[in-house]
């Protein structure tokens, strides 16, 4: 795990191409057009379930059938998401009500936990750290049972704030790796710089590390929000029909064998949106986060 | 007394973290442990030991046998599949290309997408109901490759499940193109040019050069994709849950405890899971922090 600017992918500069022409045999054109010609191809494969999604979400429900399905439709309609809607907009609202605060404070307490276990080490903090790391990859069924026995008793089983509680204590693991490999990156100068001038580790953190740990925040956040948007299993178990989030609402809407395919598209893309908005948007640190997760920093 | 001071605020401030998830991942797999001894079936927990009593009958369920069984059918598939995708995608990639970006981002999409919405849409691509063709099969007719048609998940045999690494798969060859890019373009490009110095060509520059580089990012993609294959579940639930031919450990887990009630096979089918996850995981943090140490 190396500083996280390393993530970037190094500029393709001008000598290796140049390096390369000495060596660019005859068959370097023909090359060059069938590696497009495979780019091309593999990403009509990508693009095959986007393309069934969202020309079937925006059919008229008269014009759909099994038949015609992959053909464009023959105008716009927004018949299908009107429809759907209603059932989802709960699902929707719940989802952001969880995935917001979930991600903001596990990525807060995931800055303080990176900082001191990279610039403000206590004796076994090295010890400790792989045992956090563990928490991000173990299958949650092993802590279901335990879990939801737990939550019971304490009162938080049915609503949104046992389900955000969970979603910020196994979102640390990730949140504490991505700020402990961007603070291993930052000199120990700068830290020391500022407790030279007296500052203690709270001061230190809040206003040394803290505002030059922003594209890290940006990295945790969204990683933490996607996973609290796309969770599953947690939300099954942790909340009662009126706060379900939007993939149980989701499964529910669309996973019947009675639902029109409009319908059932329709809702899978409004439930997308956020992430898939996220991701366009803020690519860069999207990509972060899927290296930070692989444990590269 | 001073070395505490210096740094005893440091651990206060992450003693909360420490503690959650001490008992959060810790406690409550020793707790999941211990509920896999036990008796325990219904809603009123039990707390009695019946030694390894659940291991043994698990071991002559026969539909544990067959969770086994796909799940490393689905393993192999779904990570080799995976593997020589994102490989390849990083291979066209790799020397830049236009529109590399779009590229890209068509390929990470996936990633973006909530497995539950990729299940939706997976499960009518995948449909074989009906008396027209639909989904894939359609797709397939159309282009002429009709010989290629075929019940995919539904397929009666145990290859059935082999078909759900095709979504799986389109989730997360793009994560497996990612790391395989930022491999690719961390090789020193003064090696590759004393290498063609040397007179070497390309495919050679390629096996000499960045091959042996390369094998710490194999090692982290199988190592990613195994740890995620043996977790599938929200894929399976949403695509084809109740289908025995689709069904894993994970699966099995959540319908024995959660609709059967019975808790502790439950248990001890989450503490196998854990084991063979650990299995893979337990040695790649070892690995990553130990060589991060020596660095």
């Amino acid at each position: 795990m190396s500083a996280p600017t390393t993530t970037a992918p190094p500029v393709v500069a001008g000598p290796v191409t140049a390096g390369r022409t000495a060596i660019r045999s005859r068959w370097a054109p023909y090359l060059t057009t069938f590696r497009y010609l495979a780019l091309f191809g593999l990403m009509l494969f990508f693009l095959m379930p986007v393309y069934a999604l969202v020309i079937t979400a925006f059919k008229h429900p008269a014009e759909v059938s099994v038949s015609r399905m992959w053909e464009l439709p023959a105008s716009l309609s927004f018949a299908s998401f009107a429809a759907v809607w209603p059932k989802l907009q709960d699902g929707f609202l719940n989802s952001m009500m969880l995935a917001i605060p979930a991600a903001l404070i596990s990525s807060m307490l995931g800055a303080m936990n990176g900082f001191v276990l990279s610039k403000w080490r206590f004796p076994g903090a090295d010890a400790v750290f792989p045992l956090i790391l563990f928490g991000m990859f173990i299958p949650y069924q092993a802590i279901l049972i335990p879990m939801t026995q737990t939550m019971t008793s304490a009162g938080l089983r049915g609503g949104l704030d046992g389900l955000i509680l969970v979603h910020i204590i196994y979102g640390l693991p990730i949140t504490t790796l991505i700020f402990r490999s961007y603070f291993v990156g930052i000199s120990d100068e700068i830290i020391e710089a500022a407790q030279v001038d007296g500052a203690g580790m709270l001061r230190t953190f809040a206003f040394v590390a803290l505002p030059i740990a922003l594209p890290a925040f940006a990295v945790a956040m969204i990683w933490q929000f996607t996973s609290a948007w796309n969770d599953f299993l947690f939300g099954a178990v942790l909340t009662n029909r009126n706060y379900w989030p939007i993939t149980i609402t989701l499964n529910n809407i669309a996973g019947g064998q009675s639902v029109p395919f409009n319908e059932a598209m329709a809702s899978a893309l409004l439930a997308c949106i956020p992430t898939v908005l996220v991701y366009i948007l803020l690519g860069r640190f999207f990509m972060r986060g899927l290296m930070a997760g692989a444990l590269k920093g | 007394m001073r070395r505490i001071r210096k740094w005893g605020p440091g651990l206060l401030l992450v003693s909360p973290s420490l503690i959650a998830l001490g008992v959060f991942v810790y406690g409550f797999i020793g707790w999941n442990v211990r509920v896999s001894f036990t008796s325990w079936r219904g809603l009123a927990p039990k707390y009695d030991n019946v030694g390894f009593a659940n291991y043994r009958a698990l071991a002559h369920d026969p539909r544990f046998a067959l969770d086994v069984k796909h799940i490393l059918v689905f393993t192999g598939v779904f990570v080799g599949g995976s593997l020589v995708v994102g490989f390849l995608l990083a291979l066209l990639l790799e020397r830049g290309v236009k529109g590399e970006n779009l590229f890209r981002t068509v390929f990470l999409l996936p990633m973006a997408i909530s497995f539950i919405a990729t299940a939706i849409i997976w499960r009518w691509l995948l449909d074989n109901s009906g008396n027209h063709d639909t989904g894939l099969n359609r797709l397939l007719d159309l282009i002429g490759l009709d010989f290629a048609r075929s019940d995919w998940h539904k397929t009666a045999s145990v290859w059935a499940i082999a078909a759900i690494a095709l979504p799986a798969g389109w989730a997360l060859s793009g994560y497996i193109m990612a790391l395989f890019l930022a491999g690719l373009r961390s090789v020193p490009d003064d090696l590759r040019e004393a290498a063609r110095v040397d007179g070497a060509n390309e495919p050679r520059v390629f096996w000499h050069v960045v091959r042996p580089m390369l094998w710490p990012v194999v090692m982290s993609a199988v190592v990613i994709l195994a740890h995620i294959s043996l977790k599938t579940f929200d894929l399976l639930y949403a695509i084809d849950g109740k289908n025995i031919n689709v069904d894993v450990p994970a699966l099995y887990m959540w319908f024995t405890t959660f609709d059967g009630g019975f808790y502790a096979r439950g248990a001890t089918i989450a503490t196998l899971l854990l084991l063979g996850v650990g299995l893979v995981i337990v040695p790649y943090i070892w690995y990553t922090v130990r060589s991060e140490r020596h660095r």
